[in-house]
């Protein structure tokens, strides 16, 4: 829940999605995790939100026993939160992976990881866009 | 739209056990549902909303995009590979394409 307050505190984001984040979160791991654990590699400084570059790595293990299942990744100010869901076996050896995203202004990233004991560990990173990736 | 071509970029050789990365792109637009055309009328979304990769016929991983995922889809990801094989990937379109890439690799 820290995590959470942490997000809410960022002035001037007053995002009808942000509640749609925390209930996306609530959905796939029962609550918001205080755990990080996900490191999000995001640029600070996004000049075109028609495509951010957006990389993570959950540090967990990928063993047969213990592994990352899912990772999904949010965007707290785009007109619908979803970027996108990864979904990982023990083969995939580290759950790690990357894309491009759009983003239709400023706003916070957050990825959330779902062990496959149900452990949840989460990232999240503010990403500041100079023009908006939404199209008219 | 032009012709749509997955490229896949994947190691051809590795050692057992090693842990290969894997970068895919392909062209598409990815229409967003969200914008509209010069008359005001909304565009309809058509998206490549699945991927999936497969190695020697068991799927290790897979993703759910969603609009928000930028034009011409990028992934990266990694493998595991423990024997040679074939890698099989597929892209699921709104429209009901399925296109498909495959690469080999052999492992020493």
């Amino acid at each position: 829940a820290a995590v959470v307050a942490g997000l809410t505190v960022i002035p001037g984001l007053a995002n009808a999605d942000e509640a749609a984040v925390t209930e996306a979160i609530k959905g796939m791991v029962g609550d918001v995790p205080d755990e990080s654990g996900v490191a999000l590699d995001l640029p600070e400084i996004a000049e075109n939100g028609n495509t951010v570059p957006l990389s993570f790595t959950v540090d967990a293990p990928m063993g047969e026993d213990l592994y990352v299942k899912d990772v999904m990744v949010m965007a707290d100010g785009n007109p619908s939160p979803d970027v996108a869901v990864f979904h990982f076996t023990p083969m995939s050896g580290v759950a790690a992976g990357s894309t491009r995203m759009r983003l239709a202004g400023t706003q916070n990233v957050v990825a959330v990881a779902r062990l496959s004991d149900g452990t949840a560990l989460m990232g999240s990173k503010q990403v500041k866009v100079t023009i908006g990736g939404c199209g008219g | 739209m032009a012709t749509i071509r997955p490229r896949v970029k994947a190691p051809k050789k590795a050692a057992a056990g090693e842990i290969i990365e894997i970068k895919t792109l392909i062209n598409h637009d990815m229409e967003s549902g969200q914008r509209k055309d010069k008359d005001g009328n909304p565009i309809p979304r058509q998206i490549i909303h699945k991927f999936t990769a497969e190695f020697n016929g068991t799927e290790f991983f897979s993703v759910d995009l969603a609009p928000a995922i930028s034009a011409n889809p990028y992934l990266s990801f990694n493998a595991k590979v423990d024997e040679s094989g074939e890698f099989t990937f597929r892209w699921f379109d709104d429209d009901g394409s399925v296109y498909e890439d495959t690469k080999s690799i052999e492992v020493t």
